[in-house]
């Protein structure tokens, strides 16, 4: 079948199987930021924004994205740079092979959540595991990029 | 100091966190072939007749690879130096299948659909033979694992493939049952550990293509490229000098990447058909045909005089190293080595262990190697004598704990040249607040908080086997190149080794560019295993640095007209000392005339391997009614040593507490009555998210270890060591329910209590 789509704001007309993923059509289209983990839905590695919602891009079908934007890092580098920047000071980014799916959803969730508490950052964020770092240094560098942004009054320890 | 004990960036961060393509799949040419595995569905059989006609007739499919296409000469794909402990059990495909999953045919194509197809189509008989799926009933079965006449075992480790024995031996220290004999207390227990996965986030992967001559190349996500290549060389029958290896970035390790899980089987692909192959693990296969922890049943006999002191210790572990022997009777030793020193008051010791082949996967090198075992035994048993005593389990630790000078019998008669772990003890007790909530608090909810504890040790490398080289040139900018051999595998170590060779050379991190490892342009290093890379590979910087500098002085003060010992260099220029005269770095490197190049290349091997201590302390609730239990607090206070980057080994010491949580936990691979292996995705298998991890805080309290870099020692594997058997005495501590078997799960804590009828 032919699909049309945007892959960080690029149009991309293509002749897709019906049942191929939007994991392997990002990959081959050059974002090589979108990471597989699992064949289960359970680690986040390969989140990316589907007209502007967080979607498993390794269990959406590319048909699905037919007419719609995705965003993949690639298209958000100079958030990533922002907020990887405060991953970086933390050391936070381990092997980094998660990274790409939790930059993403931060960026997003930003945007969602106000104020957010300690219990709701986790929570927001538990899709996306990562198994180097044991989450602490990630939560300390969104509490402190989320107070740079003004989206987090919370104290930081 | 101005660059050792810094927070400093990791020197790959920000390419990291922006999502760039630096991971082995993601550089891997377009036109590769897709490999994939056919795998064993019996656990233990024989092939009897294998049909790949029709596979071979799909268009797309380039080769379709069996037992008869392989070499018939076995090796081992433990990643260790030569000549490996581990015994030579393996063929890159066999006519004997040894667990489900076993790999039983290769097939290589244009791409993944038609590969897959080509997979179906394989029409395989088997004779299927009886398999051993109890650890406990493989020594000395009727049943042989490997009857192979070509099976070898390289070193003196007790191997005997008629008795599926991967490895058996024993040591002691005084009279052992003499000492508990004469003491007043004694704990007699068996103390059962799991294997988990390691799960990295980026599975096993691998590709290979001929270079330009001929040259068989190797890309692949692993700890040990070099020894990569020798088990390249031995598995394809292919001289050294005609392999490569070249490690990227790679998405952790933990042990997982110790064993060359993946790399054979492209290589044989690009081998057979000169085309460009990748492998890329699925999470499944990396559930059942990977290189997990081992298995270990661990008997713990220890005897206390009436005060207390912990007199004797008797530990036999039997360990299960799965259908061939990977790190099989290397780990088995760490679970007595790197458990039994911590406690200095001990007059006689004996280690016995058996390691044995079963029909189930292949265990390997996971974090912790074995000590993580032994402890979990060891400390449990020891808050049993406390427990038995009516003694407080931190106070039984303070007069007992291992001290600085202490030489220790069970760690090779190594001399113990740096501890903190008394220091730890106090700072983890002061964070936790152990005073006020040993043993527990009831709540009124009907649950209860309680805190529990544990010590822990590791090394910092292998004594006299592991070897790391270095290799450091001054550029034509006045900058510096450093190559070295060791694996950055997330673990930071080209930033924390630049962090050192700044130290030395009195210039800034930025000023140092290094390389990741390509086998035909680094210096040799064993590879990033066994808590290595800060303390071996860190002293060969140090070295190499300290004649580097020599050899810029020497040349500075012949451009000066001087001789050496009346220049300096200050990381800028090399100046004479009673005079005006200087030159710069930049200047000198270029100078015209010279003959001298400036770079450096040491080797370094340590005598001795410095233990790293860990105080763990957790705080657990645990719901009565259900026995449902929730980790609340996470403390642990480390001596690794001066800390080379002081945000790098925050990490490290929280990402392996989380680990160890997970193996606390829940983590267990768990195979049913025909050896099915049952954990064989995240669904089944789960590791924590940041939803069950609680809070984790970490303190330090550094000793200074004076043979390491700086002082520094080791820290990648010590942290996964304290969570089991601290929060399994958090849990007695709560509930008064032991739990001996790992994981400890509400069901456990549950059916204790209803024994107990608390
Ligand atoms: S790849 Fe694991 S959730 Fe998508
Ligand atoms: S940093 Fe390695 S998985 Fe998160």
């Amino acid at each position: 079948m032919i699909i049309k789509l945007w892959v960080n704001d690029k149009k991309i007309t293509d002749e897709i199987d019906g049942d191929a993923i939007l994991l392997d059509f990002l990959r081959d289209h050059g974002c090589y930021s979108v990471k597989r983990g699992c064949e289960t839905s359970n680690c986040g590695l390969c989140t990316v924004l589907m007209d502007s919602k967080l979607v498993l891009s390794c269990s959406t079908l590319v048909a699905r994205a037919d007419g719609k934007h995705v965003i993949t890092l690639e298209g958000l580098q100079e958030e990533a740079k922002e907020f990887g920047g405060f991953l970086a000071d933390q050391g936070a980014e381990q092997c980094g092979f998660c990274s790409p799916g939790l930059v993403i959803s931060v960026l997003t969730m930003v945007k969602e959540l106000k104020n957010p508490s300690d219990r709701e950052i986790s929570e927001y964020l538990s899709g996306n595991l990562c198994r180097c770092s044991g989450y602490m240094g990630q939560l300390r560098a969104i509490k402190r990029y989320l107070n740079q942004k003004g989206a987090q009054k919370n104290e930081i320890s | 100091m101005r660059s050792v004990n810094q927070p400093v960036r990791k020197k790959d961060a920000m390419s990291l966190v922006t999502g760039q393509p630096v991971y082995t799949q993601d550089i891997a040419p377009k036109d590769c072939l897709v490999v994939k595995i056919l795998r064993s569905p019996y656990a233990h059989a024989l092939i009897k007749e294998i049909k790949t006609e029709s596979a071979m007739k799909l268009s797309g499919i380039e080769c379709v690879l069996t037992y008869k296409d392989v070499p018939d000469k076995r090796f081992t794909l433990a990643g260790q130096t030569f000549p490996e402990p581990s015994p030579y059990d393996r063929l890159i495909l066999d006519e004997k299948v040894r667990f489900i999953g076993d790999a039983v045919a290769i097939v290589a194509g244009d791409n993944e659909k038609t590969v897959d197809k080509a997979l179906r189509r394989i029409k395989v008989k088997y004779d299927i033979l009886e398999p051993i799926l109890d650890f406990r009933c493989a020594k000395d079965n009727e049943v042989l694992i490997h009857p192979e006449q070509n099976w070898r075992s390289l070193c003196n480790v007790g191997a005997d493939n008629k008795r599926n024995l991967c490895a058996s031996g024993e040591e002691k220290h005084g009279d052992v049952d003499e000492i508990i004999g004469g003491c007043d207390w004694i704990i007699e227990q068996t103390y059962h550990t799991k294997a988990n996965q390691q799960v990295t986030m980026e599975t096993s992967r691998t590709f290979t293509y001929l270079d330009e001559t001929g040259k068989l190349t190797c890309v692949t996500s692993t700890q040990i490229p070099f020894h990569v290549k020798r088990i390249l060389s031995n598995a394809l029958e292919l001289p050294e000098s005609r392999i490569r290896v070249i490690k990227p970035r790679i998405g952790g390790g933990f042990g997982a990447k110790q064993t060359a899980v993946t790399e054979v089987y492209p290589a044989i692909v690009t081998v057979k058909t000169g085309k460009p192959a990748l492998i890329v693990y699925t999470r499944r296969e990396s559930f059942i045909a990977s290189s997990p922890r081992h298995e270990n049943e661990i008997k713990v006999r220890i005897g206390a005089d009436k005060n207390g002191i912990i007199k004797g210790i008797d530990m036999i572990t039997l360990s299960n190293t799965g259908a061939y022997g990977e790190h099989g009777p290397t780990t088995v030793g760490l679970s007595g080595h790197k458990s039994l020193p911590l406690y200095g008051k001990v007059e006689a010791y004996h280690f016995r262990y058996d390691v044995v082949y079963t029909n189930v996967m292949s265990a390997g090198a996971y974090r912790g190697y074995g000590a993580t075992q032994g402890i979990f035994a060891l400390e449990s048993a020891v808050n049993e004598l406390a427990e038995k005593m009516g003694m407080d389990p931190v106070q039984i630790r303070e007069i007992n704990m291992v001290r600085e000078g202490a030489v220790m019998p069970a760690y090779y008669g190594e001399t113990l040249n740096s501890c903190a772990l008394d220091r730890c003890m106090a700072k983890a007790k002061e964070m936790i607040g152990w005073d006020e909530k040993y043993p527990r608090i009831n709540l009124k909810n009907g649950k209860v908080r309680s805190v529990g504890v544990s010590m822990a040790m590791q090394g910092s490398g292998i004594a006299n086997v592991d070897t790391a080289g270095v290799l450091i040139k001054v550029n034509a900018a006045g900058l510096y190149d450093m190559k070295i051999g060791a694996t950055d595998m997330g673990t930071g170590c080209d930033t924390i080794l630049a962090q050192i060779a700044a130290e030395c050379l009195h210039c800034s991190v930025d000023d140092i560019t290094v390389s990741g490892v390509d086998t035909d342009v680094s210096p040799y290093d064993s590879g990033s295993y066994a808590s290595s890379t800060t303390y071996v590979t860190g002293n060969a910087v140090v070295n190499t640095c300290e004649t580097l500098v020599e050899k810029i002085r020497d040349k500075g003060a012949r451009q000066l007209g001087c001789a050496i010992e009346d220049v300096e260099f200050d990381g800028a220029r090399v100046y004479q000392v009673d005079a005006k005269e200087s030159i710069n770095l930049k200047d000198l490197t270029v100078a015209v005339g010279s003959d001298k190049e400036l770079s450096a290349t040491e080797l370094f091997c340590s005598p001795v391997s410095p233990p790293p201590f860990v105080v763990g302390m957790a705080e657990v609730e645990i719901d009565k009614e259900t026995g449902k239990i929730d980790l609340i607090d996470y403390v642990a206070v480390v001596d690794c040593g001066t800390v080379i980057n002081t945000n790098l080994v925050r990490l490290q010491t929280e990402g392996g507490i989380a680990q160890g949580i997970g193996m606390a936990l829940y983590e267990d691979i768990t195979y049913g009555e025909s050896g099915r292996n049952f954990s064989n995705s995240l669904m089944q298998y789960k590791i924590p998210t940041r939803l069950d991890v609680g809070r984790i805080r970490v303190g330090f309290e550094s000793s200074y270890e004076p043979t390491g870099p700086f002082g520094a020692k080791s820290i990648g594997e010590v942290v996964i060591n304290t969570p089991a058997p601290a929060i399994a005495n958090a849990v007695f501590n709560g509930v008064r329910v032991k739990v001996r078997e790992l994981p400890i799960t509400a069901e456990k804590i549950y059916n204790g209590m209803k024994q107990k009828n608390i």
